[in-house]
């Protein structure tokens, strides 16, 4: 590929993949998967829905209710299909736009509003929902997870952590430390990096000259490329890696080959630097219309099952967005909480100073 | 004269820098094709290639590193950090490596390497975009360490900063970058390391750097309105200090209030005050104030205008340098 054609037109050839982009199901000798009608029409109901998110917080952006939006477009299957390999007791650590992973993780998709709108830097117990906060700096959660596994390990307890971050990312200094020390304690985690071709205006090439899922085997673990729109080969191909952490065989890194169909964030502008065919090209893959054909052709669903997704998507859109616009900001004094566990006297010291230079206006 | 928003200025700085010198390199994160987040390198790939202007990998640590390497090899790089909170993974580096090398080698290294920084908070962004790191760095020895705060100043600055030899954080005002002014693209400017009083006044020296002199522009003609008369200095550079400018200004005003956007524990305030109380001890007529963010991270940004000193923050701190 040179930096100036047009990625992932041609899929490449060691791709997992189960669905094909026009609905066909295909076998992988070591990664198929049984999966109930019920269950596929669960998927494509989750792919939908955050579907759906993505575009109410894209247009809410717009109106000047978000400040930014790092958009999911595309990467639906990739998210959905490796966060519904969790189970209950996984970890998950995402980067800032794992929102179909925390739908699969129960997370309110308004309180990741919350945190694009400014009302706080996170928002959510990361204990309650085994998803960790979103991690702005990026890299940075790859060598939590890989602690948090270690812990896991220590604790001799039946689970799997699993890291979500860019090809980006992969140059970081610190998602090579983890790799390293994934290895050498060989920690029961799950990288999970979603190759979506770009980071910000830089393609894959200016990140690596080899394709990502190959880096592992220099650390000294496995590495699988999965077509990243494909939520049936995601969910397997995870489902397997994690299952192999849990057993004591160390981590995995897993590439999963997607595209970010919009801007990198609200405040970007992909007409710069990318091409307009490579985008259409990549429409023909989408994650969502191919499991839609493939439950038409199998007959697993009919019109009304997909014009009822539609109207709880369109039910939840609205949900989202009146809770959203609800949001009140928070109280002046909520800059000086939760910086300390315990007292200071300092910050007691600022606070009152601050509120009563407040009140003085109110006079 | 022409007229340029800041980013422009800075630009169009980098752009001489590198006509004037085949050595001097720009390296960063999105600096090519995009023109960086800011489009401060805006159409220097285009114009100079990509040996010269370079999209560097997504690893900050990296870029100062390799930047540390080509200096060694007689480049000049100036590196973008993409926003505040992003240089810190490049903290080791420029710690460690960057601020020290010249000595280690009893002054054989040169390392004349610009490190830009977008910096400061007030544009509504998420975590880690608004943040005021200078005093991690004025901190460390063997830094030079500089803010500018207008379109002029900018445009001189950076290529004053490309020019020197010793390695150079230099701080950009990313809420002003779409100020604009009037800008003499034939003019020198005032030398990297001096202090700029950009408001005369009698009662009172107000001092700021970056984002926060136009901020101490604006008190200052409000305070004016109630006739007070309120002198204001652009620091320019934070290390070295320019000490002349600020004795003789608060020796006359005999009243000196700091004005930062970043903590005011143990921030740069801290070193302004203890200075002038030094020097000025026995014409001050009232303690060295200082007005800047809370010792807490800085909030998301619904908070952030209770965070950043306003106008109104400014005038106080000049009421209470009044009450004593
Ligand atoms: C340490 C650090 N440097 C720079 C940035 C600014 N930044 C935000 S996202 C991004 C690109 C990330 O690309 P990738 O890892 O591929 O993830 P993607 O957003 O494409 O999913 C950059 C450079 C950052 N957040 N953190």
């Amino acid at each position: 590929m040179t930096a100036d054609a047009p990625r992932g037109v041609d899929a490449p050839p060691e791709l997992v993949q189960l669905l094909t982009p026009e609905g066909e199901r295909i076998e992988h000798p070591d990664y198929d998967i049984e999966l109930t009608a019920e269950e596929v029409r669960s998927l494509y109901r989750d792919l939908v829905l955050v579907r759906r998110i993505d575009l109410e917080a894209v247009a809410l952006q717009r109106q000047g209710e978000l400040g930014i939006w790092a958009s999911l477009l595309g990467q639906e299957a990739a998210q959905i299909g490796s966060g519904r390999a969790l189970t209950d007791a996984d970890m998950a650590f995402p980067t800032y736009r794992e929102h179909g992973v925390a739908w699969c993780r129960d997370v309110d998709p308004v309180k990741l509003l919350g945190l694009f709108r400014g009302v706080s830097n996170g928002g959510w117990d990361p204990a309650e929902h085994n998803f960790h906060l979103y991690t702005i700096v990026i890299g940075s959660q790859a060598l939590h997870a890989v602690g948090y596994a270690m812990g896991v390990q220590r604790d001799g307890a039946e689970a799997a952590t699993i890291v979500y971050f860019g090809d980006g990312a992969t140059s970081q200094g610190d998602v090579n430390e983890s790799f390293i020390w994934a290895s050498v304690f060989n920690a029961p985690v799950v990288f999970f990096c979603q190759n979506n071709q770009w980071a910000i205006s830089e393609p894959l090439e200016k990140q690596s000259k080899i394709p990502l899922y190959k880096r592992a085997s220099g650390f000294g673990f496995p590495g699988i490329r999965v077509d990243g729109n494909d939520v049936f080969a995601c969910l397997a191909v995870t489902r397997r890696a994690l299952q192999n952490a849990r057993e004591g065989q160390g981590p995995t890194l897993i590439e999963a080959f997607t595209y970010r169909m919009g801007a990198h964030t609200t405040s970007d502008d992909p007409t710069r630097y990318r091409l307009a065919d490579e985008l259409e090209a990549w429409k023909l893959k989408d994650p969502i219309e191919r499991v839609k054909a493939y439950l038409f052709k199998n007959q697993l669903a009919d019109q009304e099952f997909f014009e009822k997704i539609d109207a709880e998507a369109d039910a939840l859109g609205k949900d989202v967005r009146s809770r959203c616009l609800a949001l009140p900001d928070p109280p002046p004094g909520a800059i000086f909480d939760h910086v300390y566990a315990g007292a200071h006297a300092l910050l007691d010291e600022e606070r009152e100073q601050y509120l009563t230079y407040l009140a003085g206006f109110e006079r | 004269m022409t007229t340029l928003t800041l980013a422009k200025a800075l630009n169009e700085g980098l752009r001489r820098s590198m006509e004037d010198d085949p050595k001097v390199l720009v390296m960063g994160e999105d600096v090519g094709k995009l023109g960086g987040v800011f489009r401060v390198t805006d159409g220097l790939q285009k114009d100079f290639g990509e040996d010269r202007v370079i999209d560097t990998p997504l690893a900050e640590s990296g870029i100062i590193g390799t930047a540390i390497g080509l200096a060694l090899r007689g480049y000049r790089p100036v590196c973008e950090i993409q926003f505040d909170g992003f240089v810190f993974p490049a903290a080791d580096q420029i710690i460690t490596q960057l601020a020290k090398m010249p000595l280690r080698s009893l002054g054989a290294l040169k390392l004349p390497v610009v490190v830009r920084i977008p910096c400061g908070g007030g544009i509504g962004a998420v975590e880690h975009h608004s943040e005021s790191p200078e005093a991690y760095f004025t901190h460390t020895a063997g830094l030079r360490v500089v803010a500018c705060s207008n379109p002029a100043d900018a445009y001189t600055m950076i290529q004053d900063a490309v020019r020197c030899d010793d390695p150079i954080i230099f701080f950009e005002p990313k809420r002003r970058y779409w100020d604009k002014a009037d800008v003499d693209l034939a003019a020198p400017g005032l030398p990297l390391d001096r202090a700029r009083t950009v408001r005369q006044g009698r009662d009172v020296t107000l001092v700021a750097y970056g984002p926060m002199v136009k901020t101490c522009l604006e008190a200052a003609a409000a305070a004016e309105e109630d006739g007070r008369s309120v002198e204001v200095v652009d620091l320019r550079s934070l290390n070295p200090l320019d000490m002349d400018v600020l004795t003789e200004s608060v020796t006359r005003t005999g009243r000196c209030v700091v004005v930062h956007e970043a903590p005011v524990f143990t921030g740069f305030g801290a070193e302004i005050a203890a200075r002038v109380t030094e020097r000025c001890f026995y014409s001050l007529e009232a303690p060295v104030l200082r007005v800047g963010g809370f010792s807490t991270p800085y909030p998301p940004s619904r908070l952030e205008d209770h965070y950043l000193p306003d106008l109104d923050r400014v005038l106080d701190a000049v009421d209470r340098s009044f009450a004593y």
